[in-house]
């Protein structure tokens, strides 16, 4: 595809569906907070007052304080790092991970392609959530296990989606002629089949990506990874839940808000992309 | 019944691969059981001791050995909290869970089939509308946060709700006598209106909040099925015949939903079983999930293992039953499978 249809169906899915476009502007802002987080925010995130312990929303405090006095806009925005961080290294993670067993699976077929499925119906014999909450707790609490809690549990998603577009193209009429050229099974893979099936793996990453954050914040709203007091929308909500039931709703509200916006956005700009690369799926 | 036994059968790959991942992230992973059952105050000596007593210092090989005949035994490990086998204490909360999960996908699928039939019936009318905002919303909403709107909205602002603390205001009522171990059943076994409306209050939200989300794919799905449906020949042909509306609808369209419906039925468990720890948490729901997130705080390993192989042992047995049902409503699987 040149740039130029590229750009041109760009305009097109734009312009019938405005909801991308929206969701392309949050996304930028939002990777503005990600870049520069603790220098944009107007408070430290950290530091704890006793004179304003739960506030209102002012027009000093947009979001209100916390329990502890702290800014909440402040915190909203310098936890976006962590929560976009956590959610796009582990997609990332799955997705080269899954791509490349599930090419293997796919090209070689017979006792890889059983033992690399067998593993991944194993995962998902397990809800989900439930694994990925025994495997932060087997790895040890901490970030860096979240990320590859969430990886695992994302993995069979791109595994078989890899394998399924590998076996349909092993004997198409390009791979035949590369492999008689005299290329070898991880040159043709790697060369010829891998560029082909990446358009269609990108929309199922930025597709994974809102199911990915959900995950990495549920973790983190039981108090699996992430300390408090570091700032994040899971921890940050489930800090704010205590003080609901006598109204104060701004601490709970604004990072859930938060997760809801990076969340709808991610999904917007998947069925976006999707419509781009393949008008015949949209619904 | 020759198809059931063939399904019964099927699930023992599934299960053999629950006991071994399992196993795998209990004993193998890098994480050291010996150092959480010794406590912050251990030093090298004690955590070798509690390696010892505990045969992590054995090969792998042999402690799984170990390890499936306490399964088999029902052995479980003891919880650091509690102090009781792990398997008493789930067993003694499965039932709180269960009757949270049941109410939400009965109200899941209570709502979720009418509105997806109803909006494969008018296309771009009021309620496919309804239907695809609310697909586009559940996707996009952690559980726990709309969970909390309510509490929010409906305890705190309109009062409609009772305060989100557990299952019963046990300081007003005492719980039924123990039957089933829900108390909407206990209560109703035993006759005690007075606790049945009182435990139904405390249930609706929680059970709404997570119904919600598996009612969207259900949603989705019977639409796109029902649609397919009534875009084939055979309805066709049946409105041509002049059949009425209603039993074309009911009788010849809906019967092919059903299959469909059933296949995302699985995944709508995976979440339910998932977000029913996430929904117990946020309403003090004293169910296997608040267990396990009050053994996630403790660092009490044994305790969240059992949780995480019980939830798998579930999930297993629910996508049995889902088959079944599936080889049910549709003699086409049979004969596939």
């Amino acid at each position: 595809m040149s740039l130029i249809t590229l750009t041109r169906n760009a305009g097109y899915a734009f312009g019938e569906n405005r909801l991308t476009l929206v969701a392309v502007i949050i996304l930028a802002l939002l990777a503005l907070c990600a870049i520069f987080g603790p220098s944009i925010a107007p408070y430290d995130p950290l530091v704890t007052s006793a004179t304003t312990k739960l506030a209102r929303p002012s027009a000093l405090h947009p979001f209100g304080t916390d329990a502890l006095g702290r800014d909440i806009l402040s915190r909203v925005i310098v936890a976006t790092r962590l929560d976009l961080g956590m959610a796009v290294s582990a997609v990332a993670l799955s997705f080269v991970v899954g791509l490349a067993l599930g090419s293997l699976a796919g090209y070689f077929g017979g006792w890889t392609d059983r033992i690399i499925g067998r593993a991944m119906d194993t995962i998902m014999a397990f809800p989900l959530f439930v694994l990925a909450m025994g495997i932060v707790v087997a790895l040890g609490n901490s970030v860096a296990n979240i990320i590859i809690a969430t990886m695992i549990i994302n993995l069979p998603f791109y595994c078989r989606f890899a394998r399924a577009e590998v076996n349909v193209r092993r004997e198409h009429g390009y791979v035949e002629a590369a492999r008689m050229g005299g290329n070898g099974p991880l040159r043709v893979l790697l060369n010829h089949i891998v560029p082909n099936i990446l358009p269609p793996m990108m929309v199922q990453a930025s597709l994974n990506m809102g199911w990915a954050i959900l995950n990495a914040a549920g973790l983190s709203f039981i108090g699996l990874g992430v300390r408090p007091p570091t700032p994040e929308w899971g921890i940050m909500v489930s800090e704010g839940a205590s003080y609901i039931i006598s109204g104060e709703w701004w601490a709970f509200m604004f990072p859930g808000a938060a997760l809801v916006l990076a969340v709808f956005s991610f999904n917007m700009l998947g069925d976006g992309l999707r419509d781009l690369l393949d008008p015949r799926k949209r619904v | 019944m020759a198809f059931v036994w063939k399904r019964l059968l099927g699930t023992i790959p599934s299960l053999v691969g629950v006991v071994v991942l399992t196993f795998f992230i209990s004993h193998a992973l890098p994480g050291d059981p010996a150092a959480y059952f010794a406590g912050p105050a251990a030093n090298a000596d004690s955590i070798a001791n509690i390696r010892t007593t505990l045969g992590l210092d054995r090969p792998l090989p042999v402690q799984f050995v170990h390890y499936v005949g306490d399964l088999v035994q029902g052995n479980l490990g003891r919880s650091l909290t509690t102090g009781q086998p792990v398997l008493t204490d789930l067993l003694e909360r499965l039932p709180a869970s269960l009757e949270l999960s049941s109410f939400a996908l009965l109200f899941a699928i209570s709502i979720a089939i009418p509105m997806g039939v109803w909006a494969a019936t008018r296309i771009n009318g009021p309620v496919d509308h309804a239907c695809r905002a609310l697909v586009t919303v559940s996707a996009a909403f952690p559980t726990f946060f709309v969970g909390l709107l309510f509490v929010y909205v409906f305890y705190f602002l309109l009062g409609w709700a009772p305060q989100p603390l557990g299952r019963l205001n046990e300081i007003a009522f005492s719980p039924p006598p123990h039957v089933t171990g829900a108390y909407t059943i206990d209560a109703l076994i035993a006759g005690d209106w007075p606790v049945l409306r009182a435990s139904l209050a405390q249930l609706i939200l929680p059970a709404i909040s997570l119904g919600l989300f598996a009612l969207a794919p259900i949603a989705r799905i019977t639409r796109a099925a029902m649609l397919e449906a009534l875009g084939s020949d055979f309805i066709r042909t049946a409105r041509a015949s002049g059949l009425p509306v209603r039993k074309i609808l009911m009788t010849y369209a809906f019967r092919n939903v059903l299959l469909p419906v059933s296949s995302v039925l699985g995944m709508v468990f995976s979440f339910l079983l998932g977000s029913n720890v996430l929904i117990e948490q946020v309403f003090g729901w004293q169910g296997v999930g608040a267990y396990a997130v009050a053994a996630v705080i403790a660092s009490d390993y044994a305790a969240v293992q059992g949780f995480v192989l019980m939830m798998a042992v579930l999930y297993v047995l629910l996508n049995l039953a889902v088959d079944i049902f599936a080889t049910v409503v549709d003699p086409r699987v049979r004969f596939e499978g």
